[in-house]
């Protein structure tokens, strides 16, 4: 990776965000960089929408990501990368997980989930990978590990050396979750070149 | 211990100078540090401050938790054995500040934490200790939350400083965070006046890499202290008029200070150019958004750094405004800086034009950000240097921004959540009777939300109790329901029982006891029987307090347990004084998961009860699919989430048509 880059985690509280963006700042602190990661904790973690702003450069002054700017979009939920589309910026990649999770007002009946997302953003945005990222974790034996996998497929799609990425999982995963969190990874790392 | 005075000052200048000159700073930052091996770690402000004040040498830490501060105590108390430092979750800010005063007052460093709501409650003891001060180093950390983001206020600390008269020292990022921590012991010290550290949600919550490794480790256990009598440690009105007129005399010192230490000073632009005509005063994590906005822009020029914005060292900062044609003053939260820099102008006879919040360039309200700048920043330039041309803003993204808003996800009470429950169940004993719910602190705060809005009044920790006996006197037909949390029971919700039961007031009190302080992190509390580091601690019973507090009707209810739920909420209602139910159960985070629960698709009337009413998240309706459709149905099936589902089994329980249960286990 030569240039720095802003890369946006969205989700829903509860979802792992915050692991997944540590992993992320690890690797991107190994390779060098400049990091500031930006959270917001307290309330939102109850199913809130959450956010987590990952800026990497030579040097990063602010630690917020403003719309248009951000190279990566990783959506850990549909409704949340529809949320959040226009944080990216033009020629920009957009890693969705297929997951569903209707907030409370679709799940008492005052909103619409919109049904459309993926065809909307597919005609807006030329870089979109899908993932199936639950069913992944939950055949792993796990549907927590839906955020690896997507760090996974982040992985792929970026150009740092794997042995930083291992490390990173191992520093920031405990022990007894680690090989788990290796075959989401794995399975996410491996999801393009499959599909 | 000269390596370590070198190594702050190039900490400090890491944040400062020209990007290109960085990687010479990080270099002759290696060399410095060499005597103790370091490596670049990614820390959070608030594990930054911790380390700073370990670094520091504290020896007392007392706080309560509240976001965006607490992960500075629970840094602490991970490290506090290893470093002979006694850290400790005090039952509120205010017993969490005396604690420390009186570690500094028999020498000890010490240090306070809470986030800015939490100063209201520790006010009482700080306006008096800004009188009497300090002899260890006491720092209070006090973050602030502009947005707000999880905050009843944006009360800016700043502002609070000014009214006690004490120095703040503000952090423009974790690095900083960790130096500017250090600085306040030392200068807490120096002056004997407490220091307020305030970092905001952007610096407390940010993570950055610092060059850094974890302080040798002292001898343990430390050598006692001991505190020395002295007639200055006990306020009386003669006292307190000597008092006043020093800490009026120390202004000028704390500003001073501020000037020698770097913390305010000029940051030199990247290159001469004609824009050094116009000057700029920031402070905080402004200071980042400024610094960005000007590389987006392509101008430099010198910005003048403010660390500590109270009490301002104003002549300072004129002096870097001589010979300029005009100032702008960016700062978040209130106008600090800009309203004593205007004073110090006026009496300079000082006359280049000033912008800032003021004058209407920033915003008075919210967080800023590198836009809200940028944004101001052209503006500014504009007006002031016309001749200058600034790069075009460039266009969104067309396409992006006309995606329509999706539905709202704010947060919700957890699948499982037994305040769930004990809402439903005096929403379901009341429904006829115009029950008023006074609302609290704490996870249960989200209670307000539909579809049970079992909130109707929310104002501060502690506040439901005094509020519902409040409303008995106005709307005494009317049954008045309290409701807060085991942790904000502890914080602030005994002196107003009592109070209810003193003066006969009719109400119920609901203590929704989910045995943690679940909003913040589950900390620990007095009524659970442990400690920071789950070391056993004594057991205070919540129920026990309220019977000692006067109470006669007392019960313990399981929430997990409806119908009980609901005859303990009647019964309570109609005992005509004081009543208080403990509903008890564990939080979902802290308890182990139990059977998923299932939907007999044959019995289920689709009623939506369960949905509509109830509200769990993990339950939901699914599409009508086509052969319903055909059937003439109206509502498609309800399903449980199975990865959402805690199995409480409130669900089943709700259900009129005994269609939910838990799965069959093989």
């Amino acid at each position: 990776m030569k240039q720095g880059m802003n890369i946006l985690l969205v989700g829903v509280g509860g979802q792992g965000t915050i692991l997944a963006s540590k992993i992320l700042s690890h690797v991107a602190l190994a390779q060098g960089f400049d990091v500031k990661m930006s959270e917001i904790h307290g309330m939102a973690q109850r199913g809130g929408s959450v956010v987590t702003q990952v800026r990497i450069a030579e040097k990063v002054y602010g630690p917020i990501i403003e719309p248009g700017e951000a190279d990566v979009l990783v959506a850990f939920e549909k409704l949340e990368a529809y949320r959040w589309a226009h944080m990216l910026k033009p020629g920009g990649t957009l890693i969705i997980n297929d997951q569903k999770i209707e907030p409370l007002p679709v799940l008492i009946g005052t909103a619409t989930y919109p049904e459309t997302i993926f065809d909307d953003i597919q005609q807006r945005v030329e870089k979109v990978t899908i993932v199936p990222a639950l069913e992944i974790a939950t055949g792993l034996g796990n549907a927590k590990a839906s955020n690896v996998v997507l760090m996974g497929v982040l992985a792929a799609s970026m150009d740092i050396p794997r042995q930083c990425w291992d490390e990173a999982l191992e520093a920031k995963v405990p022990a007894r979750f680690l090989e788990l969190n290796q075959k989401a990874f794995q399975a996410g790392y491996d999801y393009i070149s499959c599909s | 211990m000269m390596t370590r005075v070198l190594w702050i000052d190039v900490e400090i200048k890491l944040d400062i100078d020209c990007p290109s000159e960085r990687s010479m700073e990080r270099i002759l930052l290696m060399s410095l540090t060499t005597e103790t091996p370091s490596s670049r770690q990614l820390l959070m402000g608030n594990e930054a401050i911790a380390w700073g004040a370990i670094e520091a040498g504290v020896r007392v830490v007392a706080a309560y938790p509240g976001t965006p501060s607490t992960e500075v105590t629970e840094h602490i108390i991970q490290h506090a054995a290893d470093y002979g430092i006694y850290a400790e979750w005090s039952v509120n800010e205010k017993v969490a500040l005396e604690t420390a005063i009186a570690a500094s007052w028999a020498g000890a460093r010490a240090m306070a934490c809470m986030k800015q709501v939490g100063l209201n409650v520790a006010s009482d003891p700080l306006m008096t200790l800004a009188y009497l001060g300090t002899k260890g180093g006491l720092v209070l950390v006090v973050a602030d939350d502009p947005g707000p983001h999880s905050s009843q206020t944006e009360q800016d600390t700043r502002l609070f400083a000014r009214f006690a008269k004490l120095p703040v020292l503000d952090p423009s990022t974790p690095a900083e965070a960790r130096e500017m921590t250090k600085l306040a012991f030392e200068l807490s010290e120096s002056l004997k006046v407490p220091v307020i550290l305030r970092p905001t949600t952007r610096t407390a919550h940010v993570c950055q890499d610092v060059e850094f490794s974890p302080p040798p480790r002292p001898a343990i256990p430390l050598p006692p202290l001991h505190f020395e009598r002295d007639p200055n440690w006990a306020i009386l009105p003669t006292l307190s008029a000597k008092k006043h007129r020093w800490l009026n005399a120390c202004q000028k010192d704390m500003g001073r200070w501020f000037v020698e230490k770097g913390l305010n000073r000029v940051v030199p632009g990247c290159s001469d150019a004609d824009t050094v005509s116009v000057g700029i005063v920031t402070g905080g994590v402004s200071y980042n958004y400024v610094q960005e906005a000007l590389a987006n822009l392509g101008v430099s020029l010198p910005v003048y750094k403010v660390g500590g914005p109270t009490p301002l060292p104003a002549e300072d900062v004129l002096d870097y405004l001589q010979g300029k044609q005009a100032v702008l003053i960016v700062e978040e939260q209130e106008p600090v800086i800009e309203e004593q820099l205007t004073v110090a102008a006026f009496h300079r006879g000082m006359q280049i034009p000033f912008f800032g919040k003021l004058s209407g360039h920033l915003p008075r309200e919210g967080e800023f950000n590198t836009n809200t700048v940028q944004a101001a920043l052209r503006r500014y330039f504009a007006e002031v240097l016309p001749e200058l041309s600034l790069p075009e803003v460039p266009a969104a993204q067309a396409g992006l921004t006309d995606i329509p808003a999706p539905p709202l996800r704010t947060p919700i009470l957890c699948a499982g959540c037994p305040h769930r429950n004990s809402f439903y169940a005096f929403k379901q004993a009341l429904k006829r009777q115009d029950a008023l719910f006074t609302g609290d602190i704490g996870c249960y705060t989200l209670g307000v939300m539909p579809p049970l809005r079992a909130a109707d009044t929310i104002v501060c920790m502690g506040a439901s109790v005094a509020m519902a006996a409040g409303f008995d006197r106005v709307e005494p037909d009317r049954p008045h329901i309290a409701f807060l949390g085991d942790s904000t029971f502890f914080h602030s919700g005994i002196p107003p029982l009592i109070n209810a039961v003193y003066n006969q007031a009719r109400m119920t009190l609901v203590v929704l006891d989910n045995r943690t302080t679940a909003m913040t992190g589950h900390q620990p509390h007095p009524g659970l029987g442990w400690k920071g580091k789950q070391e056993p601690a004594p057991y205070i019973d919540i129920a026990a307090i309220a019977q000692a507090c006067g109470v006669e009707w007392i019960r313990t209810v399981d929430p997990y347990d409806l119908p009980s739920m609901i005859s303990a909420a009647k019964e309570a209602v109609e005992y005509p004084g004081v009543s208080v139910i403990i509903a008890r159960r564990d939080c979902i985070s802290i308890a182990k998961r139990q059977i998923p629960h299932q939907i007999d698709h044959a019995a289920c009337r689709r009623c939506g009860l369960c949905i509509r009413q109830f509200g769990c998240p993990a339950l939901f309706e699914a599409p009508l699919t086509e052969e319903e459709r055909q059937e003439g149905r109206k509502s498609g099936a309800v399903r449980i989430a199975r990865e959402k589902c805690f199995g409480c089994g409130a669900c089943a329980q709700v259900c009129p048509w005994d269609a939910i249960s838990p799965e069959v286990q093989r």
